[in-house]
């Protein structure tokens, strides 16, 4: 069933009549949205388990016969892979994206309902695709997350017969999902806005999901060249990336061909990537701190445009992620600057997230939690991107757990809060339901606690000099023995946080039938997503008549105001005066 | 409004008149969301293809390359694919007169100059592989037969598209029906002709 994004009459154009329309094939946003936040979930869930894999062997080198060198290297590639685009890309653009943006600006569904159940069905696809490697020959690709040629397609790295293959082959039905997803997203908010929701009404959630998709538009296509190109040197032979060489004391036919060009493609798509996952993080997370501090968002509009000039800026910081693959030094000294200018927008935001928490009526539930401990994580692990951002600092750590403790801390644990915390919060939309709030409090704090304990003693090793993507440290007597205990204990942390999540999935799964009934809006939020006429909300959103919006979204604490929030679809002239 | 003025407002100040003007409204009327939808395809295209055609300057700098003879037929395929363009924008124009004859005709027209193009291109491929022009044999190969590939592909999408259109009016729809579908088709196909037009000069030009 679909319905006209902005009709005011709620005709639906066909009515689902089955259980199978209606939540299989649904063209519903918010079936959608939860089908794709499901699988994320599910394919993320796996990522989680080989992460806690490789501890076992980091922790507890060789106790393990069933994990070798080479089923090492899978399950770092696929746990790198799947972390970044399955899980994050797919949760926050896929899921939140499809519930929030409707929603949040009064539509009905998204302009292209048809359109949007395929970019779910073909993302699910390349999802199975992906997993079917581990099932395949030898398995699934070893070659890095980063699938560097020529190593990625030689014989010797694991996975290089069909692991590769569906590998790529998965990516590109990822971009095809994302496209129509992502043409979907940027046409509903432009085109399907209710009366009276300008661009600056809108609340930064939708500016952070929207911006990323521009991003993800405009940078995927470089991945999906370098995929095809890479696929054509595996599969016919073609020498695009691979250069001469001889492997295991053959000479191969390829001739002449750039690894480094491939460097330079992937990390086109590969560093906006890292703010397609975070930008809608920054956005949600601007807006669960403004509802649960009772308090607007400080300097909206340069949230807004902040979230604005760092995606533009993302699109010239590639080459810092290359300074040891041998380029000119003025080649690095320009990346090293736009870099460090991208800290500015980044800084101002934090900035604002600070001061919209000072001297605010600061509620601590679980979402809030969640709001607060990503702004720590975010500011540790953005403070290290400026070390990693200067070329001399980063050539001696570049290949150290300094650079893994970073990357995690930024874009890894933190969006992952901003999604727990977002789950937290809209929970009660989807389902009319809160989660349970004692286990999202022991989840949180396991999480938070358990992630620093992981994180913050590997960049005492990246100092030290332990080089990360070994599978064994082997010859490295360098090392002292306590560093080697220190990763024992980091093992030990990490299974314990991998464990936690399932006190979430428990809390998401026994919360549908048994938790305590949210209302309609319970965190008292002035956002049109929590004024809809049904919780959850019924198909087509809202009944004969589109919301008409009076207000910006963070009305909170209005001097003069009787309530201290006043939703967006409420006139100036009805909001109570306070008395006396 | 442009996007520059509209996020200068300062949204947290109560309106003057809390009157709401159909801000969103008028812009939503204006253009169909199809349309918008096209634009925006059309940049992530012209990404995909610009990167392609970075990675072809990149590659050609290394010291295996050899330029290869493109096959004669690409100038008239590149005749060829201009009058499926035209064809298509004679189309767009009949629709709009609402003349259903010259809509027909237009349709068919460009469907089967556009089959013509693709098919052309294929006998270029045969044309270079018969003067043993492989594509593993040599970067400059690899690249035509992947530049003309991928232009190809997005022409069958666009034929998707093109035979939908073109079984509704067969069906007997009126022109003001199908007027979205043509215009656009005719953008997709212009574009498509362009793009064309710049790998053409690319390939010949290195």
């Amino acid at each position: 069933m679909a319905y006209v994004a902005i009709s005011d009459r709620d005709d639906p154009i066909h009515d689902p009549e089955s259980f199978i329309t209606k939540y299989i094939w649904s063209q519903d946003h918010k079936v959608i949205a939860i089908q794709y936040g499901i699988t994320a979930i599910v394919v993320g869930l796996v990522a989680l388990v080989l992460s806690g894999l490789m501890r076992l062997q980091l922790g507890f080198p060789d106790q393990f016969s069933f994990i070798d060198p080479a089923s090492y290297y899978q399950f770092i590639t696929m746990h790198g892979m799947i972390m970044v685009i399955y899980l994050l890309t797919a949760l926050f653009l896929g899921g939140f994206g499809n519930y929030l943006i409707p929603l949040m600006l009064g539509a009905r569904d998204m302009v292209f309902p048809y359109m949007n159940m395929l970019s779910f069905w073909v993302y699910l696809l390349s999802v199975i695709v992906l997993l079917s490697s581990f099932f395949v020959g030898e398995g699934p690709t070893g070659a890095g997350w980063t699938l560097y040629p020529p190593q990625a397609i030689l014989e010797g790295t694991p996975g290089a017969g069909s692991g590769i293959v569906l590998m790529l082959g998965s990516l590109a039905l990822f971009i095809v999902a994302f496209t129509m997803g992502g043409l979907n997203y940027i046409t509903t908010a432009l085109q399907a806005r209710c009366r009276g929701m300008t661009l600056m009404r809108m609340p930064l959630s939708v500016w952070g999901i929207i911006t990323a998709t521009v991003l993800g538009l405009l940078a995927f296509p470089a991945l999906l060249v370098s995929a095809i190109m890479m696929l054509l040197d595996r599969l016919i032979g073609t020498s695009f990336f691979m250069p001469a060489l001889v492997s295991m004391g053959e000479q191969l036919s390829y001739d002449g061909g750039s690894p480094v060009l491939f460097q330079h493609l992937f990390w086109f798509f590969g560093h906006p990537e890292v703010y397609i996952v975070a930008l809608p993080a920054f956005g949600i997370v601007s807006d669960l701190l403004s509802t649960h501090a009772r308090k607007n968002i400080f300097g909206y509009r340069m949230m807004v445009w902040a979230i604005v000039a760092i995606g533009g800026l993302s699109f010239i910081v590639w080459a810092h992620h290359m300074y040891v693959s041998g380029m000119h030094p003025y080649f690095g000294f320009f990346f090293a600057t736009t870099t460090l200018i991208i800290a500015v927008p980044t800084a101002i935001k934090v900035y604002n997230w600070v001061l919209t928490l000072w001297r605010g009526n600061i509620r601590l539930n679980t979402p809030m939690l969640f709001a607060i401990g990503f702004v720590f994580t975010f500011i540790n692990g953005g403070l290290t991107g400026l070390f990693l951002g200067n070329v001399t600092v980063d050539l001696p750590l570049s290949d150290t757990y300094f650079v893994v403790a970073h990357f995690h801390m930024v874009m890894g644990v933190s969006p992952i809060l901003v999604v727990f915390g977002a789950i937290y919060h809209w929970y009660p939309k989807m389902t009319g339901r809160y989660l349970d709030d004692t286990l999202g409090k022991v989840h949180f704090w396991i999480t938070f606690i358990g992630t620093y304990a992981i994180y913050y003693p590997m960049h005492y090793l990246g100092f030290l000099g332990l080089p990360r993507r070994y599978y064994s440290m082997g010859g490295a007597e360098f090392m002292p023995e306590s560093a080697m205990s220190l990763n024992a204990g980091i093992s030990v942390a990490a299974l314990i946080v991998g464990v936690a999540q399932l006190i979430f999935i428990y809390n998401a799964i026994v919360s549908i039938k048994r938790g305590k009934p949210a209302g309609h809006n319970p965190w008292e939020s002035t956002t049109l997503e929590w004024q809809t006429p049904d919780t959850p909300p019924v198909h087509g959103n809202w009944r004969e008549e589109l919301p008409v919006v009076h207000r910006w979204a963070y009305d909170y604490s209005v001097p003069g105001v009787e309530e201290d929030f006043v939703p967006q679809n409420v006139p100036h002239s009805d909001a109570k005066p306070a008395h006396g | 409004m442009s996007f520059f003025k509209e996020i200068m407002q300062k949204p947290w100040l109560p309106p003057e008149d809390d009157v709401v003007s159909d801000l969103s409204g008028a812009m939503a009327m204006s253009t169909a969301p199809a349309r918008v939808a096209l634009r925006l395809f059309l940049a992530v295209v012209g990404v995909l293809f610009s990167l392609f055609c970075v990675a072809y300057y990149i590659r050609m700098e290394l010291a295996d390359w050899r330029p290869l003879a493109e096959p004669t037929l690409v100038w008239i395929n590149t005749a060829v694919i201009l009058l499926s363009s035209a064809a298509l924008q004679y189309t767009r124009h009949a629709v709009q007169r609402g003349n259903v004859g010259g809509m027909n005709a237009g349709l068919v027209a460009g469907g089967l100059l556009t089959l013509g193009f693709l098919v052309g291109q294929y006998m270029g491929w045969q044309e270079l592989r018969a003067a043993g022009y492989y594509a593993a044999s040599n970067p400059a190969n690899a690249f035509f037969y992947l530049l003309t590939a991928v232009h190809g592909l997005h022409l069958i999408g666009g034929l998707f598209v093109w035979g939908r259109t073109t079984l509704k009016v067969w069906r007997g729809a009126e022109p003001y029906q199908v007027r979205l579908s043509v215009e656009l088709c005719t953008t997709y196909w212009h574009f498509l002709a362009l793009v064309w037009l710049v790998i053409l000069w690319i390939l010949i030009s290195t």
